[in-house]
């Protein structure tokens, strides 16, 4: 079966800095990965190849530096990669940036399955899985803990609910976004990481992917970031000490002294 | 210092580093106490090509040399001296076939072990054979299209979770070295089983066990090189294997080093940190000059190995018996230096110690090692007479 794998490089530290004017990250001199949440998706999909035959593809927009991100997941086991990258996709919002991904996966031809990791640990919005199966015109299934079994153009698959999991059946192709649940990805390899170190990336341009200008990038992007802010910092907090029944107690008495109980 | 490693080598150094802080060192004092073998590890290594590293690319290799095999054995060996025990004997098990085995041994083994689908083992050792490899009992006699195997092997690291062993065997009782051969016995051949787990002072993690071979059958075809070669292969074998465990000495006393320097840093006496002192300061400088000395030389011996030397049997002795004692004493002086910590297990430091003893026995006690080395030098001085 043909695999394509959604990926995106991330800064590697949750202590990144903001550019105030444009209030979006700043990304230069922060050592990248690739976002922890595909490496399940990546090892997911090689997994799948391993049982069924067939090819894997990693599919990124970014900028030329993301190629390092594509050639990490070549060391992995990943067949072949294809970056898309381009001046026009610079500021994408998750809207234009599914649109751009959507338009690179038509380009690649026919394919099973599409699998990414259910949010990025930069935006943390875990909107481009679901829109990207949209414009591709696929189902999609968010939180996949568990692809039960593959066969006759149907899948069915077990979606992480708060309160359990749902088994979900669907036709393919389709678009699945997966949890940390489903597996433990694998380490690289060396005969991996040296096809790699040799490997030149395709890279694919707006006009590759026969995208709308008006679609892509900043201009294609129906959402702003108006400002960013820290959340404030919550209330005083105590921590309670002794037994069980003497924390009770104390817990008893503060609500009753704030009247919220 | 610098190396000056290849690019391809920091690949193996800093893929080997990955799944020993990755892998090992957060399961290593579990599998220590519990005296388990590291399946999942081996497997995550045999995932990353690290059993392939010094085998041709024609048998699914990687086509490197020992220096590049030493270095994976160095990074392991810091985290963990039975995991890396494990990976090198799979090695020590290897060099029969890889040295001396027909090409058609070569592509029936190699591309198995090279995945790291199968481990190996070399079986030598006996209850009355040790450090005189000549006094070999169990037996090999050719009968019809088949060797019969009798006798049993000791200690044998890597013992049943191998899946192929090259074993030595006497042949011709009367020729004495002269009648010893090696054979390649597979695991579940009639007749060959294994004897009980062996409790060890360290390296825990390593299976070691008997070889009982009772009228194993095996095809005539399982003979390497000739009959009568076999000491021979093992010697060679050794000389190929042994700087490799000067580079478990080396890891290990590194690994002790960057415990202890860490632990030192934070311990508090006399209203200071205990590396503000010089009596610390000199053991640390002693420790770190001495792995580095043992590291140049496990180095030196594999580029002079790698590059086509026929004789190194004096430079990999030199290496071993330097780089285990170095071992040996880098690890004493940690403990020494962590004080009551260091001695306990919640820190790695004693695990380290126990662990580096064996390294100044197997593979040819550090006494044998001497031996090599001076017989070597009174053979080269008679010969310059």
């Amino acid at each position: 079966m043909n695999i394509i794998v959604l990926v995106k490089q991330v800064p590697d530290t949750s202590e990144v800095k903001i550019n105030r004017e444009t209030n979006t990250l700043i990304r230069d001199g922060v050592p990248s990965i690739i976002n922890p949440f595909d490496m399940f998706a990546i090892e997911e999909a090689l997994r799948l190849r391993e049982q069924h035959g067939g090819k894997v593809t990693a599919v990124t927009m970014g900028p030329p530096q993301a190629a390092d991100a594509l050639k990490e997941t070549v060391a992995m086991g990943v067949d072949e990669v294809v970056l898309l990258s381009d001046r026009a996709f610079a500021g994408a919002d998750t809207w234009a940036t599914s649109y751009t991904l959507a338009q690179g996966i038509k380009k690649l031809g026919a394919y099973d399955l599409v699998i990414a990791g259910k949010q990025a640990i930069d935006g943390d919005t875990a909107q481009v899985g679901p829109e990207t199966a949209d414009m591709l015109g696929i189902p999609f299934i968010a939180y996949i803990k568990k692809i039960e079994a593959i066969a006759g153009g149907k899948m069915t698959v077990e979606r992480m609910m708060d309160d359990g999991y749902d088994v979900v059946e669907s036709s393919l192709p389709a678009l699945i976004t997966v949890v940390k649940e489903i597996n433990q990805p694998r380490l690289p390899s060396l005969k991996g990481k040296m096809k790699a170190k040799n490997l030149k990336v395709t890279t694919l341009t707006a006009k590759d992917i026969n995208a709308d200008e008006n679609l892509l990038g900043l201009k294609g992007s129906p959402t702003k970031v108006v400002r960013i802010f820290p959340p404030a910092p919550r209330g005083q907090r105590e921590i309670l000490s002794g037994t069980i029944e003497q924390q009770v107690d104390q817990v008893v008495k503060k609500l009753k002294e704030q009247s919220l109980v | 210092m610098d190396y000056l490693l290849t690019e391809d080598q920091i690949m193996i150094r800093d893929l080997a580093r990955q799944i020993a802080v990755e892998k090992i060192v957060p399961v290593r004092a579990e599998l220590d106490e519990q005296n388990k073998f590291p399946t999942d590890i081996m497997k995550a290594m045999a995932q990353a090509d690290l059993f392939g590293i010094y085998i041709p690319e024609e048998y699914g290799g990687l086509g490197k040399k020992s220096f590049e095999l030493y270095i994976a054995i160095e990074e392991i060996s810091k985290a963990c001296l039975g995991v890396s025990t494990s990976y090198a004997a799979n090695a020590l098990g290897t060099y029969p076939i890889l040295l001396h085995g027909s090409d058609a041994q070569k592509k029936k083994y190699l591309p198995n072990i090279a995945s790291g689908k199968h481990l190996a083992a070399f079986g030598l050792t006996e209850a009355n054979a040790g450090s005189d490899a000549s006094g070999v009992q169990t037996t090999a006699k050719l009968e019809g299209n088949e060797y019969v195997l009798n006798g049993t092997k000791q200690w044998i690291t890597n013992g049943g979770e191998a899946q192929i062993y090259t074993v030595i065997a006497i042949t011709d009782k009367s020729k004495g070295a002269r009648g010893a051969s090696c054979f390649i016995v597979e695991k579940g051949t009639p007749g060959f089983t294994f004897g009980k787990k062996e409790n060890k002072m360290g390296i825990r993690a390593s299976s070691t066990t008997e070889l009982i071979f009772n009228n194993c059958r095996i095809p005539k075809e399982n003979l390497i090189a000739r009959e009568g070669m076999g000491f021979i292969v093992a010697m060679k074998t050794l000389d190929c294997s042994r700087a490799g465990v000067g580079a478990q000495g080396v890891g290990v006393a590194q690994g002790a080093i960057d415990e202890c320097i860490k632990f030192a840093k934070g311990r508090v006496q006399f209203g200071q940190p205990i590396t503000s002192f010089q009596a610390i300061q000199h053991m640390l400088a002693d420790m770190q000059t001495q792995t580095e000395a043992a590291r140049a030389l496990v180095y030196s011996a594999a580029r002079m190995m790698d590059s086509g030397a026929k004789d190194f049997s004096r430079a990999s002795a030199m290496a071993k018996l330097f780089a285990t004692d170095t071992g040996m004493k880098v690890t004493t002086d940690a403990v020494q230096i962590m004080g009551g910590s260091g001695y306990m297990k919640e820190y790695p430091v004693e695990k380290m110690m126990r662990d580096a003893k064996i390294l100044q026995i197997y593979e040819g006690t550090n006494q044998i090692q001497r031996n090599v080395i001076a017989l070597d030098m009174i053979k080269e001085a008679s010969r310059q007479k």
